[in-house]
């Protein structure tokens, strides 16, 4: 392994350098440099946007480098796109927030790019190993993250149930991990896949290693029955922490999610299918169902981002080309509508944990009529309603079940976004309808950068969803790489 | 029965090492006093190390006894005798609300395995990793092979690992330092 083997790695080495730089820059820094340690932070992405734009297309085709453990094809270019745009998004609405906190910005800062940094590696990682250590470290990150607010019990609460059940789901994960390498003595991807196509099955080790490297990534997907950390994690953790969470590591999650399961399981999908079908209809209807009785807008929208998980598993369960991409596109979709519904939060949230009750959005649109008309898209395209992203996003994916024949899971899938519809529309109702009690209007906080954002968010949500032909075909065209297309 | 003692030697060690270690296991979260945890978890530890040798890993059984056995749980030992105790009241153990579910679980979702695995390919190993056996061509010692094996095929994940190491040490840094700035405010936001 010679130096310039590592020049294709070096997005992944500037951020990871990025990191300590503004991780020493912030105890020098302080309390008082946030806004320039979050434009630090920014810069460094963007530069490692545009790296991994120049690096990322290897002009011969997917290529495997660094010894097998990484590839670079167009599957991991358009996920770690997604993830450093959701990673500096965050990092701006978070700016605000914690200057008015009494947290420093330094660490926090530094581990959203560190968190990114394993998000990158498991979206291009082809090889078991490479993927896990990937994952640990955005993991390990976002335990932190969600305990930031330290001196808050429900940030202590949060932080310490996502810990033990993560730490948990790591280990039916390496169980599954070390059963499929043991039956199959490779831990390569390809190697797996070739392996597997080559007729091993009838394995019931095999099996079982697949399923429980399945259960692992569902428990990180945030996937019925291994949902149970989501809504505490959600509510405990500081708000832009949660919008953070909710979307780049979720995708983070898929994108290995399909390396794995579209990628090298996929020859063994009889063995599988069945389970990714119950998470998928599980999740769909106990996301909806737990959502609508909901008070609190961040566990509402924990529940709802479960309910999302059901619907993107819906492109696992097809193992069709039209299913990848389609959840492909669901992501990017849902990395826009969900970081703008968070962003209101943070928006009215200006003191403590206030601003979360459902009421305290009560004549919104009265007192701020742009902001309500924000959240109004922001809740249309999570329902999943045109012309928003959310609707194109949906449909593609339902087509993709109903074209792989799955006509029940869209049935219920279908059924569930009706259900939906009712605890979104409830804030839209609270906005709209009723008046807020006079005394004390939930007030909201003046900070640039967060409008700017969620400007942001609802101008990607609309043309998304008005004109969605550019972003399906890049959507496909990261597909060639993953042996599904 | 002295021929298949001989013949099976290994499998039933096997079965002894970890059965002692899963009992290491039961009796961390079983003892009462801490003391008596941290001591049953040294056990697990030195039983993974035997199961390790057994294996033929034996770089590894010998860092599983130097890092565990000897750093980590010193350092639990250390923070046990420091904390005070007696201050835990049995009552205040959190889940036991839900412990017969998850006894139940836990049960069943073993003997799932369990069955699965003894009705499937026990007896059955499909190809051994060659990795560690050999490098380039050459027979080299346990240690040798690790390093080789680490510092070149697996070198990307084992960097990536030291920022892994790097994250929790900041986290342990956020979460234990004392702030004066916070104390007595809660941390809640200022108005």
């Amino acid at each position: 392994m010679n130096l310039s083997q590592f020049i294709p790695f070096l997005p992944e080495i500037f951020l990871a350098v990025a990191g300590f730089v503004i991780l020493l820059a912030g105890i020098a820094a302080g309390r008082r440099g946030i806004r320039a340690l979050t434009i630090a932070g920014v810069a460094a992405l963007a530069v490692t946007a545009v790296l991994t734009w120049l690096l990322g297309r290897p002009a011969g085709g997917p290529e495997v480098i660094l010894g097998g453990m990484l590839v670079l094809d167009g599957f991991a270019l358009y996920f770690k796109l997604v993830m450093i745009v959701a990673s500096a998004i965050t990092l701006m609405m978070a700016a605000g927030f914690l200057e008015r906190s009494s947290y420093g910005g330094g660490e926090f800062v530094a581990l959203v790019l560190y968190a990114t940094l394993g998000m990158m590696v498991m979206a291009s990682g082809a090889n078991l190993v490479s993927l896990y250590v990937g994952l640990e470290l955005m993991a390990l990150s976002q335990y932190v993250l969600v305990g930031y607010f330290k001196l808050e019990v429900k940030s202590n609460e949060g932080a310490v149930k996502y810990f033990v059940l993560g730490a948990l789901s790591s280990g039916i994960l390496l169980y599954g991990i070390s059963l499929v390498y043991g039956t199959l003595g490779t831990l390569d991807l390809g190697g797996i896949r070739d392996a597997l196509g080559a007729g091993v099955s009838g394995n019931t080790a095999l099996g079982l290693g697949i399923i429980l490297v399945g259960f692992g990534m569902l428990f990180k997907v945030a996937a019925v029955p291994f949902h149970v950390w989501t809504p505490d994690a959600y509510e405990g953790a500081p708000t832009p922490v949660t919008a953070f969470i909710s979307v780049g590591p979720k995708a983070a999650a898929f994108a290995m999610f399909l390396r794995l399961f579209a990628g090298a399981f996929a020859p063994e999908i009889h063995s599988w299918r069945l389970v990714m079908w119950m998470a998928a209809a599980l999740t769909m209807i106990y996301g909806n169902v737990a959502a609508l009785t909901q008070n609190n807008v961040k566990r509402m929208l924990a529940y709802s981002s479960i309910a999302h998980a059901g619907y993107a598993l819906i492109g696992i369960v097809a193992g069709s080309v039209m299913g990848t991409w389609a959840l492909l596109l669901y992501m990017l979709v849902y990395t826009f509508m969900n970081l703008g519904a968070f962003g209101f939060v943070i928006l009215l949230e200006t003191r403590g944990y206030a601003g979360e009750q459902i009421s305290d959005y009560a004549g919104l649109a009265k007192r701020h009529p742009g902001a309500a008309a924000g959240m109004l898209i922001f809740m249309l395209a999570l329902a999943g309603i045109p012309p928003t992203a959310g609707f194109m996003g949906k449909l593609y994916l339902f087509s993709a079940a109903v074209e792989a024949g799955y006509i029940k899971l869209v049935v219920i899938a279908v059924i569930m976004s009706a259900v939906s519809l009712y605890y979104y529309f409830r804030i839209v109702l609270e906005m709209y309808f009723r008046d807020g009690e006079e005394d004390v209007p939930a007030p909201l906080a003046r900070d640039r950068w967060l409008e700017a954002m969620i400007t942001l968010c609802v101008v990607a949500t609309l043309v998304i969803g008005v004109w969605p032909a550019p972003m399906v075909g890049w959507a496909r065209h990261g597909l060639i790489a993953l042996g599904v297309g | 029965m002295m021929e298949f003692l001989t013949a099976h030697f290994a499998t039933i060690l096997f079965y002894i090492l970890a059965g002692l270690t899963v009992a290491g296991g039961i009796g961390v979260i079983s003892f009462k006093n801490p003391v008596h945890s941290a001591l049953s978890l040294l056990g697990t530890f030195l039983m993974v190390a035997a199961l390790f040798v057994l294996q033929h890993a034996e770089f590894l059984a010998a860092v599983q006894v130097l890092v565990y056995a000897g750093g980590i749980l010193v350092l639990f030992l250390f923070v046990i005798m420091l904390v005070n105790i007696k201050r835990m009241q049995p009552e205040q153990v959190f889940l036991s609300r839900v412990a017969p579910l998850a006894v139940a679980v836990g049960i069943t979702l073993g003997a799932i395995i369990a069955g699965l695995l003894l009705a499937g390919s026990l007896g059955h190993p499909a190809a051994a990793p060659a990795a560690l056996q050999s490098v380039q061509g050459q027979h080299v010692g346990n240690t040798e092979a690790v390093g080789w094996v680490l510092y070149t095929k697996y070198l990307v994940p084992f960097e990536i690992v030291s920022v892994v190491l790097l994250v929790a040490m900041v986290g342990a840094i956020i979460f234990g330092r004392k702030d004066p700035t916070l104390e007595g405010r809660g941390g809640r936001m200022e108005p």
